[in-house]
């Protein structure tokens, strides 16, 4: 796949199709690339890399780039797209100045999950059969391929690409997923069980702030927690009720247009699962105002931006009751 | 040396905290490790390092400064300084100790943080030989010997005994408190290990990164490198790296509007960030490209350059893990360092 990308972006660069390409750079190690910009056949040729560790989403990226001069070339996998389609939805990519080439998505591979079965000074993997051998400073290591899967594809909700100018390799469906498994878990427990669940979770919370500033949905050029003229910065939670605030915050002002892309928890250093808390939304607002996915169009109104007279009412919070 | 054997360690433990307060290194349910204040039946992490640093233990994320009452026209300022409890923390990692003494440079050179100072002055800090260092360990490029940490003791594992060995007069104290728990221990099998750690030591994948293109000197050539534009391009401006970095220490000051008065507190800042040093006529450093030179620049030269060429950073690696574009200090020295 890597060789077709580089050699497809290659040619686009060359007929003038595009100035720039956005995609991944080689890292120090396997699996650190880092979102990049090239802007020739030769930097192409020695860093662009695309394998099971290039994880990130580089749609984010593009509210910046599709601004300055000429075409960008943007490799958006299955997942990308969404976030890329609800960017443009939301005027903040300018559509004509991105050359969109869909290709294939995951299942990612997530170094962390390697990391946390204990298996340090790695240095390289090999899949084989679905077994990965792990070569580490200390011998060589096993664990089954699903494993070491990242979080964001356990739960991969579609394989198709919803927004491109061409395909690289085949596009795929829209999937079955499991992703609101736990968020029913979730919703069976007692009001203090769940209480106590989430003060776990977001008490690890360094604000730093990884999650939001990764979040193509967080775009926002001067965020109300980062504004000393907004009244409520906030640099640090001071107390259990600001860690909370931060992220409470965050998941309604994201609501209705989190696409579901996983980037938030695959960033949290702290593993903090915030995706449970958008896919609470992405949960809600489907059993209330109808099946919706943010992303998946640059057309339909959003149910949260919209009017019909069948809508939920306030007294459906009554109605569900708090216990 | 003396020692203890591995299943009575949390005899110890329970004999440290029955005095003072003692936090060790325990492994979470996701299996990375953090500090946590020791209670009885917890186990030491087997993770070679924490995901937060130690510079917690002195150097909090936020932290009240005073109080003010203000009634009509009269302003009560409220010392809330209290003198700290003394405490031990037990499983530092060679880099996280370093990174004290780099604390320490800033905190406690005049004018004294006395905040910090308490802390520090109230603590005991027992650190732990690493023998598994990750890929992502770079500590020996500042001169440090992970197989022998600094700290008040060194602890070392052969696997089956932990040996002490004091480093300070507060270490010997320490040891001296312990001592009926302790045994003299045979190290042959010790010298083995330690054989081991530094023979890997030599072979991991950033063993021969060097700092001599870095430094003070070096300012003007760095600060106006055409590279920055590259090494900055996909940063999120987050901060994920500052907050992880045993080294980084900046903080904000800000008063809190309580309704009867105000509290002055301070938390840790970025320089990551778009309102950092914000001043009267606006930031300082108004593209992510200078905020991110910033960082670097920091630990790589301006640190060195006001503290006899010492480097602000100790090679923990957490920036290297952490950062969610993987972008880090390394990139930047790769990419900087003088080409022959
Ligand atoms: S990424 Fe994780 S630790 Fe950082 S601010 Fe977000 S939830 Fe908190
Ligand atoms: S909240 Fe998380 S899952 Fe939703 S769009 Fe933002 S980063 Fe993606
Ligand atoms: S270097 Fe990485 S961790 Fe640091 S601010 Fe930039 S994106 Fe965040
Ligand atoms: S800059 Fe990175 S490697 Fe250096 S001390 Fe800070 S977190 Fe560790
Ligand atoms: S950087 Fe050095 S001291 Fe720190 S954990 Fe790694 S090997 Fe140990």
């Amino acid at each position: 796949m890597q060789e077709a990308m580089i050699k497809r972006a290659k040619e686009l660069l060359a007929d003038g199709t595009v100035n720039r390409v956005i995609g991944w750079k080689k890292g120090e190690f396997f699996y650190d690339a880092t979102p990049a910009v090239f802007r020739t056949a030769e930097e192409l040729d020695r860093q662009f890399i695309f394998d099971d560790f290039t994880q990130a989403n580089v749609s984010k990226y593009l509210v910046k780039e599709s601004r300055k001069d000429g075409k960008i070339l943007a490799f958006l996998k299955p997942c990308d797209t969404y976030s890329f389609n609800q960017l443009v939805k939301e005027h903040r990519i300018i559509r004509e100045n991105v050359y969109v080439v869909g290709v294939p998505g995951g299942p990612k591979l997530d170094i962390e999950k390697i990391k946390a079965k204990g298996i340090t000074g790695v240095l390289s993997v090999k899949n084989e059969n679905y077994t990965l051998k792990i070569e580490t400073l200390y011998g060589t290591e096993e664990m089954p391929f699903y494993e070491a899967i990242s979080g964001k594809c356990e739960s991969c909700k579609s394989k198709k690409h919803v927004a491109y100018d061409e395909l690289i390799g085949e596009d795929g469906e829209v999937l079955e997923s499991n992703r609101f498994d736990m968020v029913e878990k979730l919703e069976n427990m007692t009001a203090e069980e769940r209480f106590n669940f989430w003060q776990n979770e977001l008490s690890k919370c360094i604000r730093c702030n990884a999650c939001r500033n990764v979040c193509p949905a967080c775009t926002c050029e001067n965020c109300v927690f980062d504004n000393p003229k907004s009244g409520v910065d906030n640099k640090a939670p001071a107390d259990s009720f600001e860690e909370k605030m931060f992220h409470i915050i965050r998941a309604f002002h994201v609501a209705g247009r989190c696409t579901d892309c996983g980037e938030c928890s695959r960033v949290c250093p702290q593993n903090i699962p915030l995706h449970l808390l958008n896919r609470k939304f992405i949960k809600d607002i489907n059993s209330l105002y109808g099946e919706y996915q943010a992303g998946a169009d640059t057309t339909t109104k959003a149910p949260l931006n919209d009017y019909n007279t069948d809508d939920c009412e306030p007294s459906i919070v009554h109605e569900r009751g708090v216990e | 040396m003396l020692k203890i054997s591995a299943d009575k360690l949390n005899s110890l433990f329970d004999a440290i905290s029955a005095k003072q307060t003692l936090y060790i290194t325990v492994d979470n349910e996701k299996g990375s490790a953090e500090y946590k204040k020791y209670e009885s039946g917890m186990t030491l992490s087997k993770s070679l390092n924490t995901v937060r640093s130690a510079k917690d233990f002195f150097f909090p994320q936020t932290e009240n400064l005073a109080d003010f009452k203000v009634e009509g026209k009269n302003i009560e300022v409220i010392d809330v300084r209290e003198e700290s409890e003394d405490f031990v923390v037990f499983g530092v990692r060679a880099c996280d100790a370093r990174s004290f003494t780099i604390l320490d440079k800033v905190f406690l050179s005049e004018p004294v943080d006395s905040y910090y100072k308490n802390r520090r002055e109230h603590s005991t800090i027992i650190t732990m030989a690493c023998t598994k260092p990750a890929e992502t360990c770079f500590c020996t490029a500042f001169g440090m010997d992970p197989t022998v940490p600094e700290g008040d003791v060194a602890v070392f594992s052969d696997g089956e005994n932990y040996f002490f060995l004091e480093r300070t007069e507060k270490g010997k104290k320490f040891i001296a408190s312990i001592s009926d728990m302790l045994e003299d221990g045979d190290t042959a099998k010790l010298n083995e290990v330690q054989e081991k750690a530094r023979n890997i030591m030599k072979k991991l994948p950033l063993a021969n990164l060097s700092t001599k293109s870095f430094g003070g000197e070096r300012l003007m050539k760095h600060f106006n490198s055409e590279k920055w534009a590259e090494l900055s391009e996909s940063c999120l401006g987050c901060g994920t790296c500052t907050f992880v970095c045993p080294t980084c220490q900046c903080y904000d000051i800000r008063d809190f509007n309580t309704g009867h008065g105000i509290k002055r507190f301070r938390c840790w800042d970025s320089c990551m960030y778009s309102d950092f040093t914000k001043m009267a006529h606006g930031n300082s450093r108004n593209s992510q490209l200078e905020r991110f030179r910033q960082r670097f620049m920091h630990k790589l030269v301006y640190f060195p350059a006001n503290n006899n060429g010492e480097f602000g950073c100790v090679g923990c690696g957490r920036c290297l893990s952490k950062c969610p574009v993987s972008m880090n200090i390394v990139k930047v020295m790769k990419a900087l360092e003088d080409k022959e």
